[in-house]
């Protein structure tokens, strides 16, 4: 078995892997925020900070033979699903040993073996991916379903309301995942969208339109299976909400100006990474010295992924040559 | 002459338009409250209010096709597309809606639309968000297309685009956004859309560039043993053939520099024209400097392997003064594509 589906049977099976993962998805980019601030990388990133648990969620629903489309803040969700430190950050920094060789970049993450579709920086683009995506397993008889994750942002765009139209009439296996993180770049939800919750939008498709607590992994967790057992069971597509929030800014240009006072801090109440850490412990599946070890082991391992990546080779100029077209 | 950003000398030239004529609104996603992703409307929302300065959901069909219909029936809009990438999701309203509607109404129906779109490579944004897609733009009638090159022609350009009475693209190198430079302001710095500017006296070869690549041109050229003449196009629909036919008739050579794929680029329909009226006269085939035929890819050495830099530009004009014939790109020479 690779290191990536290891990983993922890990966090399909296992609690106490699905709070490891949120630390590692934490832990990672902000390690990623410093490296971009040291000026060792270039362009852009999008962080996840605040949002671990619906990619961990998702991952801990759904089969490595799914689809999932994902956007540009997809290190956490690359991660949930199973790609390593080392294929995240590898790539981000442009190195052979990311995960497609260091073209990518921090907002171009994929693996097949797990189910993740190259991640798109088209607003949008993934949703009718998504349902293409669905297609082929409703063509070939299989039960397998896909995934959208997408921003609740997206779905003011033409690529939503056609995706989930299509995913409805033909009844797809598809599960269409709004990351609400209240904001689209630096404007806030309610300036750009007329509905307050993206799930209404659902009754235009006569599909069932469900709110999630986005930050409660648990909930993420059983909403996704749910909506993926009625797209297994031909019943067709599903619209979940998560209600989450993004600590950081846009990209790492933005210090999110834009925010009242005092939201962050009302939001950080509700952070899911403390929020499970104390279910574990009152579950007894984990003391809280348990958790400091976990906490600082995974600090090390990303330490020790940082230098490793540090010490790659950058991906070669024979790589700009190559998976141009197929032959 | 006031020193300005790029970025700064773009808002100025809409605040002037907005200022003389009330028709001209601004609108594209935070594009108002935040003054713009790149700061291109630093102070408009202040100054213009909320009726004239908009900001849009992430909707690119719907705010483009909405500007359509608003210039089709008396506003000018000024609508930002953040990336041109982005622009794909909506290339039917510009291209075949608001490009044709004059045609399709025997004349009646102008579009004074503007849109503006950062594009290009250079700051390591990645495949999806540093293409110049001018291509996509190209062979579309009725649509007017440009390229700004620096502070100076960015102002120009804004002006003239907002002032004419077609839908015009003008596309902005966002690697340039920062770059300061002394801008004239005034009528007099407005040009005409399609008129190129001639940046670089020289005899030995006619130098046509775009965009980014003006600067890397000109750059080339300064280190050089050689003298060219260097063009900044400006404009590619419509371009201006009659500057640079006068130029290359007077050098005998023509090589064009351009930061997209060598497949499908402009530089082939200067060459074409040129070639077609001044096949005698030239003392060597003309040579087109184009990035390689690959997406754009993401590491900063690779990223800089793809866009022609100054030294490449410098070694291939060199060679083919020295030979008279085309040299093979690098990659070719490198054996990275037969
Ligand atoms: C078609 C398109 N338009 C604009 C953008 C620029 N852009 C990138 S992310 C973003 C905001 C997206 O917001 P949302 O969908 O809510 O996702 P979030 O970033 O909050 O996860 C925008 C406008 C883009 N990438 N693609």
């Amino acid at each position: 078995m690779s290191e990536s589906t290891q990983r993922r049977e890990a966090v399909r099976t296992d609690r106490r892997t699905r709070y490891e993962r949120m630390v590692e998805i934490r832990t990672l980019e902000n390690r990623v925020q410093a490296l971009f601030g040291e000026g060792v990388v270039h362009g852009t990133t999008h962080l996840c900070l605040g949002q671990e648990a619906v990619a961990v969620g998702i991952a801990a629903a759904a089969r490595p033979t799914d689809h999932v489309t994902c956007t540009y803040r997809g290190h956490g969700v690359a991660l949930a699903l199973g790609l390593s430190p080392t294929d995240v950050i590898g790539e981000i920094m442009g190195r052979e040993i990311g995960s497609v060789g260091g073209v990518g970049g921090s907002m171009h993450l994929c693996d097949m073996e797990v189910g993740l579709l190259p991640t798109f920086a088209i607003v949008g683009a993934g949703i009718p991916v998504a349902a293409g995506a669905a297609l082929t397993a409703q063509v070939r008889g299989t039960d397998d379903a896909a995934i959208a994750v997408f921003g609740d942002g997206s779905t003011n765009i033409g690529a939503f309301h056609e995706g989930l139209n299509l995913a409805a009439i033909w009844n797809l296996p598809v599960v269409f995942v709004c990351e609400n993180n209240q904001y689209g770049e630096y404007s806030r939800i309610d300036l750009t969208t007329p509905v307050t919750d993206i799930a209404d939008r659902a009754a235009s498709y006569a599909i069932p339109g469900i709110i999630v607590d986005g930050q409660d992994v648990d909930a993420v967790a059983e909403a996704t299976a749910g909506a993926l057992d009625r797209a297994r069971a031909g019943e067709g597509p599903t619209l979940l909400e998560m209600k989450t929030y993004r600590y950081a800014g846009h990209s790492r240009s933005d210090t999110a100006p834009y925010r009242p006072e005092g939201e962050f801090d009302e939001w950080f109440e509700k952070d899911p990474i403390a929020g499970f850490r104390a279910r574990l412990v009152t579950e007894g599946l984990m003391s809280e010295a348990d958790a400091e070890e976990i906490d600082a082991a995974i600090a090390a391992q990303i330490e020790q992924v940082v230098e490793t990546v540090k010490a790659a080779p950058s991906a070669g100029v024979a790589a700009m040559f190559a998976n141009i077209v197929a032959d | 002459m006031p020193k300005l950003r790029m970025n700064q000398a773009i808002s100025l030239a809409i605040a002037e338009e907005m200022r003389a004529d009330p028709d001209v609104v601004v609108f594209g996603e935070d594009v108002a409250v935040a003054e713009g992703p790149f700061k291109t409307s630093d102070g408009l929302l202040d100054e213009f209010g909320p009726l004239r300065v908009r900001d849009t959901p992430i909707s690119e069909m719907g705010f483009l096709g909405a500007a359509v219909g608003a210039a089709a029936t008396g506003l000018r809009p000024v609508v930002e597309i953040m990336f041109v990438e982005f622009l794909g999701v909506a290339l039917d309203q510009v291209t075949t809606e608001g490009a044709k509607f004059l045609y399709l109404s025997k004349g009646e129906v102008s579009v004074p639309l503007t849109v503006r779109a950062s594009v290009g490579a250079g700051l390591g944004f990645g495949t999806q968000h540093s293409q110049t897609l001018e291509g996509w733009l190209l062979g579309s009638p009725g649509l007017k297309l440009a390229m700004a090159s620096g502070p100076q022609s960015a102002y120009g350009l804004m002006r003239a685009a907002i002032r004419d009475d077609n839908p015009t693209v003008i596309l902005e190198p966002r690697r340039l956004y920062a770059q300061r430079g002394d801008v004239e302001t005034g009528e007099d710095a407005i040009p005409v859309l399609g008129t190129a500017r001639q940046v670089m006296d020289g005899d030995d070869v006619t130098i046509v560039a775009l965009g980014s690549m003006v600067d890397f041109a000109v750059e080339a050229a300064t280190a050089a043993s050689w003298s060219a003449e260097v063009i900044d196009l400006q404009c590619l629909q419509p371009w201006d053939s009659a500057a640079v036919l006068e130029s290359v008739a007077r050098t005998g050579r023509l090589v064009t520099v351009e930061e997209n794929p060598l497949l499908g680029g402009w530089g082939a329909d200067v060459v074409s024209a040129v070639v077609a009226e001044l096949f005698g006269e030239m003392s060597a085939p003309p040579l087109r400097i184009t990035a390689p035929d690959v997406p754009v890819p993401y590491g900063k050495e690779l990223e800089e392997r793809y866009m022609p830099m100054p030294g490449y530009i410098g070694a291939q004009v060199g060679e083919f003064l020295e030979t008279g014939r085309i040299p093979a790109p690098w990659w070719k020479a490198e054996g990275m594509v037969k």
